[in-house]
């Protein structure tokens, strides 16, 4: 079985993907994207400690970590939905989805 | 087995990675859009190499099925799949790149420092649906009431920001000072 | 083993056959390749058969003739329709974008293939008997979405990206009916797993079977659940995204050859893998209907059930006409969606109930009030005028 530590890095990994996505690129959606991928990665990190973590004490039946990584999937999913929303909606009105000329809130 | 690495990992490893990179370095939006798709279909695979099936099969069905989909639809109505008149990355892209390295490095780091002994697997755990259910049912049934009020709520909300405001001005105030 | 035994596990006893000529942990790789090829090689088979069963049966409906040149009444015509689409220059568009052109119809065949995984075709018969089989499939299932959204945009034409968006907001928005509606059937077993649900199905009370679609719950299901299969695969009456006289051929328009007759043959083994589910959470999988008929194998029993259900789907396509977009939303966000959270709602009280007479009547009666009110509210703006005929001359 594959150590605990290579999934860790896996998921470091795209972590820091994501987060270069969402720091360096100009389109909105991109980083949303972005947004999306540190969201897996965290997803892997708590499957991955479900699964190496020992079983013989435990509360809740050990099924904490795989409970958590599956809300955060659906908040996840509901997070996604309105934030493409508001993109879109930004679009509507100002005809673009560059995120460095977004830098006013007046409309 | 590489290290005590399984060929297996080290595919969809190296899937999921190499699908991240194209995210993030691709031009086209669509041709992004679709390589976060490989990324989730490969850590979905990793999810059930993790023995998690229920959360592998749910990562695709929400991912894959949804997601995915919805971050194509929002490019193709912003008309992001043609040329751009703007550059791909912006002005300050070293700085996010630094930041970025120096999170891997720090997260990498903290791996690498904290496990001496790199864990072993104990026997996997039985995990049936049933027990998930149950688990649903009892210990987490607060948590899934929530989590069912935020997708209504984040449902209307995401229809009431992206529906296009009505043609025909109400009121003159309503008409001015909308958005 | 009893002669009938044998029959019914025929295919079985032959994995282990050929499983036998290899050494000992080879043998469950083996025995998944033949299974493999046990299915790769049956179900375009039957597409083969349904492709001309369509032809001549909606030939038929309409009034004419289907083919009928090649072969005696034209059962050969397959084999022409495979050397044509074989053999057809493959014509890709300077503008298209290549690498997605040519993936689409690849990610359909594969997503579709891998449905079939979980289908019990008979008595031990399915190629994996995962614990949460049925969440699978329908992941599965969420993913031939894309495929089609990929086809539709890679081609850079206006119809067919016209015709895939459309296609996709159909399936998305007919998902959620369907999963809803096979709830119902996961609830009464409660599994996931395909096995469990048919062997559920399995007894007999007297000479009746207990198939889910004779309980009322289990009937609004199975009627739910393929009006939403319908929907999910693009079939008529729902087929606007590909609708021939609407968009020339939606999605696939910039498809020619082969690549068109992998979209052709996604298509329909899409039908065949869901009509397979709507048979095995409903009508009893490989059961057979009456307890005296047990000798038959239940591998034919399947497929007899599949192909009474194709011969369902064609009857369909020949009567129904081409719902509109808007009128194919509505139906799903505002008849089907309430109509399936209803039916979890009486299924629940099904079982809460009791056994008895009264469970019935009362599960009957919601049911039937539920569907004929939200018929009333939805169509009270309906002007419709007296039923008339016409007859071709």
């Amino acid at each position: 079985m594959t150590p605990l530590a290579a999934f860790l890095v896996v998921a470091a990994l795209v972590f820091a993907i994501g987060l270069a996505i969402a720091l360096t690129r100009r389109n909105a959606i991109l980083v949303l994207i972005g947004i999306e991928l540190m969201l897996n990665a965290a997803n892997l990190n708590l499957i991955a400690f479900w699964r190496f973590s020992p079983h013989a004490n435990r509360h809740n039946d050990g099924l904490t970590g795989m409970m958590f990584a599956i809300f955060s999937i659906a908040v996840a999913a509901a997070e996604a939905a309105v934030g493409l929303g508001l993109v879109i909606a930004y679009h509507r009105h100002t005809k673009t989805t560059d995120l460095d000329a977004m830098t006013r809130m007046k409309g | 087995m590489i290290f005590g690495i399984s060929i297996a990992f080290l595919l969809t490893a190296i899937l999921t990675v190499l699908g991240a990179l194209a995210a993030a370095l691709l031009k086209n939006l669509v041709h992004c859009a679709l390589s976060l798709t490989v990324t989730f279909a490969g850590l979905a695979l990793l999810y059930l190499q993790l023995g998690a099936q229920f959360a592998g099969f749910s990562q695709i069905l929400v991912y894959i099925g949804a997601v995915a989909i919805l971050v194509v639809f929002a490019i193709l109505l912003t008309r992001g799949a043609g040329i751009p008149e703007y550059r791909d990355f912006s002005s300050s892209w070293l700085a996010g790149l630094v930041i970025a390295a120096a999170v891997f490095a720090l997260l990498g780091w903290a791996v690498a420092r904290s496990f001496p002994a790199n864990i072993a697997a104990s026997a996997a755990p039985a995990v049936t649906v049933q027990s998930i259910g149950a688990a649903l049912m009892s210990t987490y049934v607060l948590p899934l009431e929530i989590v069912a009020v935020l997708l209504t709520v984040a449902l209307i909300g995401a229809v009431i920001v992206a529906m296009p405001e009505s043609r025909t001005p109400k009121s003159g105030a309503e008409a001015s000072g909308g958005k | 083993m009893n002669f009938s035994t044998r029959l019914d596990q025929i295919f079985v006893l032959l994995q282990h056959w050929i499983e036998g000529f290899f050494p000992h942990w080879l043998q469950p790789a083996v025995g998944a390749v033949v299974a493999v090829i046990a299915i790769v090689a049956t179900f375009p088979g039957i597409f083969a058969v349904t492709t001309v069963l369509e032809r001549k049966g909606l030939g038929r409906i309409q009034n004419r003739l289907g083919p009928n040149r090649v072969g005696p009444l034209g059962i050969l015509q397959p084999v022409a329709d495979g050397i044509k689409s074989l053999t057809k220059e493959d014509i890709v568009p300077r503008s298209a974008d290549a690498v997605v052109h040519f993936l689409a119809p690849v990610v359909l065949v594969v997503a579709i293939f891998l449905g079939y995984a979980v289908l019990p075709v008979g008595r031990n018969m399915v190629l994996m008997n995962m614990d949460a089989g049925l969440l699978f499939f329908f992941a599965i299932g969420a993913s031939t979405e894309l495929s089609i959204f990929m086809a539709g945009w890679s081609s850079r034409n206006k119809y067919s990206l016209l015709g895939a968006l459309r296609a996709v907001a159909q399936m998305i928005s007919y998902e959620v009916p369907l999963l809803l509606s096979s709830v119902v059937a996961v609830m009464i077993t409660g599994s996931l797993s395909t096995v469990k649900i048919v062997e559920a199905q399995s007894g007999f009370t007297g000479i009746f079977p207990h198939w889910y679609v004779f309980t009322p719950w289990g009937f609004a299901g199975f009627v739910l659940f393929v009006i939403a299969a319908l929907a999910e695969t693009n079939r008529s009456p729902f087929d606007l995204p590909e609708g021939e006289s609407e968009l020339v051929a939606g999605y696939f328009t910039e498809y020619s050859g082969f690549k068109f007759a992998l979209f052709f043959l996604g298509e329909y083994l899409g039908m065949f893998s869901i009509a397979g589910f709507a048979i095995t959470l409903f009508l009893g999988g490989w059961g057979a209907p009456f307890s005296f008929l047990g000798f038959v194998p239940s591998w034919a029993w399947f497929f007899l059930k599949l192909l009474a259900a194709i011969v369902f789907f064609i009857w369909l396509r020949g009567t129904l006409p081409r719902l509109r977009q808007d009128q194919l939303m509505n139906f799903a966000w505002k008849f089907m969606l309430p109509m399936t959270l209803l039916n979890l709602l009486v299924a629940g009280a099904w079982r809460f109930l009791g056994d008895g007479w009264s469970r019935w009547v009362i599960c009957s009666l919601v049911l039937l009030c539920a569907y004929v009110l939200l018929g009333r509210v939805l169509m009270r703006h309906q002007r419709l005028g007296p039923r008339s005929y016409r007859y071709a001359e």
